[in-house]
């Protein structure tokens, strides 16, 4: 579907007289479904409000957002969202962590109990294919941050979202298991094909993941340059050492820092 | 990727230390209560202090024997009264902690009130108890209750209402309502916080059902303690106070049990896995 997010014109201030932080100004941006999108720019430059804002957590002062054809007024239901933070419950198993949404969400919810052993199946299956195969059954502080991550995305993920919310979710992992995650990422999302919005400020990071990169300004932030990636998928680590993408990362950088200098 | 980190529980070889020896840990307290009476004993027979000022263990014990009759069917009265506003206390304590926890309005709607009721000192209130519903069991209950309910409203209230935002942000984008928030995440996060402070309020109900029964009751151990001390009866007033510590340390420990079963995962440093 052409558009399937269409943020136009979005302005946002914090607080209810009007004198709050202005965080996000005529922001406008459009995603068709299936589409892996990411959205750099500098620290503070409210990404994380544009998550809020698109997934109807907050609404926007001014402008608007569409999702699958629908004004948003209210919280969807349909996303996945994950976060720096892997935020897992200490007392349940990877596995009942990552059944947590099929809990609560439409049309899931009323069938769960009934149907536990399917969805328990699906799970696994889903863990399998992030790596944590052998895992289902430990609690999260039994497992390393990566992995921890790993079933975060897979939360994300097991009630099939027609879109996917991503804040950063490898920010605070090593080189190494970042890396390793965004192989992982990538083989999710050619398996499954859901809409993503990734928030980062890893510009190599969005090269090597994203079909398209927006990056925004200073605060107030706006879209201020969209890039497509021109590579074939699937991606392998190493292409993101070809000149093309050292261009392409140079690129984005001097927007970046052409932002900070403006603010 | 594939490190996990399992708590060592690999035998070792080398000889023990003496911290380490789990019997002797066991024994430990045992040890320190049996100390502390030896100890006391030789004061009071080596300073030759007067039983009716600091009786000495082994007479305490004797006039516990010898007024056991007594004893028991009052430290089973302020066992009853004491459970009784305990139980009002967790029940009353969880409802109101939940609502306070998971609503900002409720909660400064109503929490300086709670905390200017909680300030006023309890034995203050026990006279106008009594004048509402006489001498007998009730104002002890409702003192026990008075005095253990806050510690368990203010710890459900902050169990629910830390919640991380980032996971309030995840449920509520898959269209979860507060309720279900609430059940799915804030009550089980708050359950340490539940059954630590049930410890607390199981030894501050003691506290309030002894107070009531002191100033006005004609029943319970705080009753029987004023009349021992009232007839100079000093070892048999000691051996209430035993009892009733005993009784404390017993509640404690059950309390103590069922939250290591049901909150495990929060204490996981110290026992391994749940």
């Amino acid at each position: 579907m052409k558009n399937f997010v269409d943020m136009y014109e979005v302005s946002l201030r914090y607080g209810e007289d009007g004198d709050g932080t202005l965080a996000l100004q005529n922001a406008t941006m459009r995603v068709d479904s299936g589409e892996f999108v990411a959205v750099v720019g500098p620290s503070g430059c409210g990404k994380s409000t544009l998550m809020k804002v698109i997934t109807g957590l907050w609404p926007p002062t001014k402008g608007g957002v569409i999702v699958g054809g629908k004004e948003v007024d209210r919280p969807l239901s349909i996303t996945g969202m994950a976060f720096q933070n892997p935020t897992l419950l200490p007392w349940r198993t990877t596995l009942d962590n990552v059944m947590l949404p099929l809990e609560i969400v439409q049309p899931h919810a009323p069938k769960f109990r009934r149907e536990r052993a399917a969805y328990e199946t699906k799970a696994r299956d889903l863990l399998a294919l992030v790596g944590l195969k052998g895992f289902e059954d430990k609690f999260p502080w039994q497992l390393s941050g990566g992995m921890q991550q790993r079933a975060s995305i897979c939360r994300a993920l097991i009630h099939d979202p027609s879109l996917l919310m991503l804040d950063e979710p490898f920010g605070a992992l090593d080189m190494f298991t970042r890396e390793e995650l965004w192989l992982a990422m990538q083989d999710l999302w050619l398996a499954r094909r859901p809409t993503v919005i990734l928030v980062t400020h890893d510009l190599r990071e969005a090269v090597f993941l994203a079909d398209r990169i927006f990056v925004m300004s200073a605060r107030p932030g706006r879209m201020i340059a969209e890039r497509t990636v021109e590579l074939p998928r699937p991606r392998a680590l190493s292409m993101t050492y070809e000149p093309y993408s050292v261009a392409l990362v140079q690129e984005l950088r001097d927007h970046i820092s052409a932002a900070r200098e403006a603010a | 990727m594939s490190e996990i980190v399992v708590p060592a529980s690999t035998p070792r070889v080398r000889r023990r230390k003496l911290s380490r020896n789990k019997v002797f840990r066991r024994v430990l307290p045992w040890l320190v209560v049996a100390a502390i009476f030896f100890i006391w004993e030789a004061l009071v027979v080596g300073l030759r202090i007067e039983p009716f000022v600091l009786p000495s263990p082994s007479a305490i014990f004797a006039a516990g024997w010898q007024w056991h009759a007594p004893i028991f069917e009052n430290a089973w009265q302020t066992f009853i009264t004491t459970a009784i506003g305990f139980a009002f206390a967790i029940v009353i304590g969880l409802f109101f902690g939940i609502a306070i926890g998971s609503s900002s309005l409720i909660y400064d709607g109503f929490y300086p009130a709670l905390v200017g009721f909680n300030t006023i000192p309890k034995v203050a209130v026990v006279p106008i108890l009594i004048i509402w519903f006489g001498v007998g069991s009730i104002p002890a209950i409702i003192t026990a209750f008075l005095l253990s309910f806050f510690p368990i409203l203010v710890n459900v209230a902050t169990g629910i209402a830390t919640v991380e935002p980032e996971l309030q942000d995840v449920l509520r984008a898959l269209g979860a309502s507060k309720w279900q928030t609430i059940r799915k995440v804030g009550l089980p996060r708050a359950m340490p916080y539940f059954f630590a402070s049930l410890k607390v309020a199981i030894t501050v109900a003691f506290v309030g059902s002894i107070i009531a029964e002191t100033v006005g009751s004609n029943k319970g151990i705080g009753n029987l303690m004023l009349i021992a001390s009232s007839r100079f009866e000093v070892p048999l007033a000691f051996a209430c106070l035993l009892v009733t510590g005993a009784m404390g340390i017993a509640m404690y420990a059950i309390a103590g049990a069922i939250e290591s079963r049901v909150t495990g995962w929060a204490t996981r440093g110290n026992g391994g896995a749940p």
